[in-house]
């Protein structure tokens, strides 16, 4: 066992899991996605995308690639969500909620090609 | 370049990391913590809220309690993360100091800026192995004339030395091992614009390793390299070096040569001398017997050239049966006056200290002029640094190995017609080489000539070539005249002329040059420049070929041959 591989797809899955969470429920009712688990999804895409930096593979590249989208994704969700409640004072109208959660839903996309790449690559190793 | 990125990013995680966590926590703690707004009211701050303040306390700790003042918990909460950032910070940057300051960091740096060095090389160039004496005097002699190189040696050492030295080109310097073929990579073997490996390390083993992976991974490549034993020699010229010189062989035939035609060494070492040096006086090695003290690879060398001319030796050796020394060696180190004496030292001709050390040699070259004045001093020196008292002991001919060696690789490789000459040259009688010497004595001052080559080829003489194309008929005498007047007459000669197959020797003034010809030159240093003007100058060749000075641009030429056409009709 490597601590170093448990500690990778640990962040990796959880970042995928927390994205997933946030996702979940209808797309226009802020009931259903807590801004906790927006801040939690995107600290924890941060932290796997720096865990990611450093690794001259090929596929290294390709998981900090999607892991670089998935970040991008959420922090924009994260800012139209302060614009929404404190510069624009709309509040989180359903079209606003529908926008983050979209946004929120590309990111969950880049972070299941992240886990399925990093699937793909544990059973090419077959240790 | 990229290595840099992914060493500073792979370096840096965890303050990454730690950074991330900390602000989190902060961040969280702050929606979570409840407040009160301006008028009392509980209020819970967002994660918008948060986020701001959290980034301005963890780098300025100053803007104040936003947006409304902070209720007791809000400050107990706040206090912990102002320390707690402010670590986090101090982590990271730390990291990052001291990953720049990192010797391994710094050395991918260095071989990042070296890479970018010789990647600036636009201009043909020369891979030096090995910055001791040899390299020193080869690198510097080729950045006086022009030609650009790269140095690789394993002591970091010569490589700062050769950062501080004030050359005129800047010499990109790697400090790794040039043993293994990657490293003669990254100095550019493989570029094509790379003339040449030259291996001068102290190491015949190296030196044999550069010479074979420079054949492998560049077979059309000049390869000179130096070894100083026969087996290592036989081996590299088995795959095809160019040159191999061994330096005790090459010292010894050069004192052959002073020995039995001092005419021709003096050419020699003329021919070969590096830029600026002092004309050095001609030889008279006196014929009798010589002394040999030190029977190593060396004194090998020197006591098979001095059998060979026929002189009468007699060898001092300290080791004799280590070092097989022939029959009727004196035994002992040669710096007592017991040994020299029993050597015969009253009637000896000469002696030549040829001994590994430094200070050995001086001293019995001290021992035997105490002995003998009228001897002929020869020692051999070292190490470079040991120049002043070498030269404080006003010796008749000092070997030193670095010297030679640079030098000969310093002629065969920026002028590789003189090999030629040199060789010609050899076929003739001392007699011979003393007028050439007088003749070229005469013209160069006070420094040793300078040697170079005309080609008349489009690129390298214009002027000269469309002349001879258009039908002109330009003798060698024509190039030795002088732009700014044409009947004074510049300092150089014509050594070599190489036509096709065949080659004349000192060419004479009313030889008819022709499209493609070599000429090797010699004069006084700084005379190629005026050279070059009949050679590349269109209107300088008409004034010097004719005598009649001409307008050059465009109008007045068309002008000319409309008042020519109009003469003829």
């Amino acid at each position: 066992m490597n601590l170093e591989k448990v500690i990778f797809t640990f962040f990796i899955v959880l970042a995928l899991t927390l994205n997933f969470g946030f996702f979940l429920g209808d797309i226009d009712n802020p009931e259903h996605h807590s801004v906790y688990e927006l801040f939690a999804a995107i600290v924890v895409s941060l932290i796997a995308t720096i865990l990611k930096f450093g690794d001259r593979t090929h596929l290294g590249s390709v998981l900090l690639a999607t892991s670089l989208v998935a970040d991008m994704q959420l922090i924009a969700a994260a800012i139209v969500w302060a614009v929404a409640e404190h510069v624009t004072h709309t509040g989180l109208t359903p079209h606003i909620m529908a926008v983050i959660v979209s946004l929120s839903g590309g990111a969950l996309l880049a972070n299941i090609t992240s886990v399925v790449l990093l699937v793909v690559e544990t059973i090419a190793v077959r240790r | 370049m990229h290595n840099i990125v992914y060493i500073l990013l792979r370096r840096i995680h965890l303050p990454l990391i730690v950074l991330v966590c900390v602000y989190a926590i902060a961040i969280l703690g702050f929606v979570l913590i409840p407040g009160m707004d301006d008028k009392g009211n509980p209020w819970n701050m967002g994660f918008f809220h948060a986020f701001y303040f959290v980034s301005y306390m963890g780098t300025t700790i100053g803007f104040g309690e936003i947006p409304y003042p902070f209720t007791d918990a809000q400050r107990l909460w706040a206090t912990v993360n102002i320390y707690a950032t402010v670590m986090a910070w101090l982590y990271g940057i730390g990291s990052a100091l001291s990953l720049l300051q990192d010797s391994a960091f710094q050395a991918v740096l260095r071989e990042n800026a070296f890479r970018r060095a010789v990647k600036r090389i636009h201009e043909p160039f020369y891979i030096v192995c090995g910055y001791g004496d040899t390299g020193t005097t080869l690198v510097h002699a080729l950045c006086e004339e022009g030609y650009r190189s790269v140095v690789i040696d394993i002591d970091p050492g010569r490589i700062i030395a050769l950062e501080l030295e004030d050359l005129p080109l800047p010499v990109p310097g790697l400090y790794a091992s040039a043993a293994e073929p990657e490293t003669l990579v990254k100095a550019g073997l493989m570029r094509p614009n790379c003339a040449g490996v030259i291996a001068l390390t102290n190491v015949d083993d190296v030196n044999l390793n550069i010479a074979i992976s420079t054949s492998l991974l560049r077979p059309q490549l000049q390869t000179i390299a130096r070894a100083e034993s026969h087996a290592v020699e036989a081996n590299m010229l088995s795959f095809g070096s160019n040159q191999v010189l061994n330096p005790f062989h090459t010292f010894a035939g050069r004192l052959a040569l002073a020995l039995h035609a001092p005419g021709m060494y003096l050419l020699l070492e003329w021919m070969t001398a590096v830029p600026h040096e002092k004309l050095r006086e001609p030889l008279f090695p006196p014929h009798g017997r010589w002394i040999l003290c030190g029977y190593g690879r060396f004194g090998k060398a020197v006591h098979e050239r001095l059998l060979a001319e026929g002189i009468e030796v007699t060898v001092v050796e300290a080791a004799p049966e280590a070092t097989h020394s022939p029959e009727g060696t004196i035994s002992g180190s040669g710096t007592e006056a017991e040994t020299l004496l029993a050597a015969g030292i009253k009637n000896a001709a000469g002696i030549v200290a040829g001994t590994d050390n430094d200070a050995n040699n001086l001293s019995i070259i001290m021992t035997a002029r105490e002995l003998n004045s009228r001897l002929f001093l020869v020692a051999r020196q070292n190490q470079h640094q040991n120049d002043i008292i070498f030269n404080a002991a006003r010796l008749d001919l000092v070997m030193q190995r670095g010297k030679i060696i640079a030098n000969k690789i310093f002629a065969l490789t920026t002028t590789p017609l003189l090999a030629d000459f040199l060789l010609a040259a050899g076929k003739n009688s001392n007699e011979w080489a003393n007028q050439l010497v007088s003749r070229i004595g005469g013209i160069s001052g006070e420094e040793v000539p300078q040697t170079w080559v005309m080609s008349m080829t489009p690129a390298d003489s214009p002027a000269l070539y469309s002349g001879i194309a258009r039908g002109k008929t330009v003798l060698i005498a024509d190039l030795y005249r002088n732009p700014r007047n044409r009947d004074e007459r510049l300092p150089f000669i014509a050594l070599l002329l190489k036509r096709a197959d065949t080659e004349i020797l000192l060419p004479d003034d009313d030889t008819i040059l022709q499209r493609g010809d070599r000429i090797l030159m010699c004069g006084r240093f700084g005379t190629e420049q005026q050279a070059e003007w009949v050679a590349k100058n269109h209107n300088v060749f008409d004034y010097l070929h004719s005598g009649e000075e001409r307008a050059g641009g465009s109008v007045w030429r068309w002008l000319r041959s409309r008042k020519e056409a109009r003469q003829k009709v």
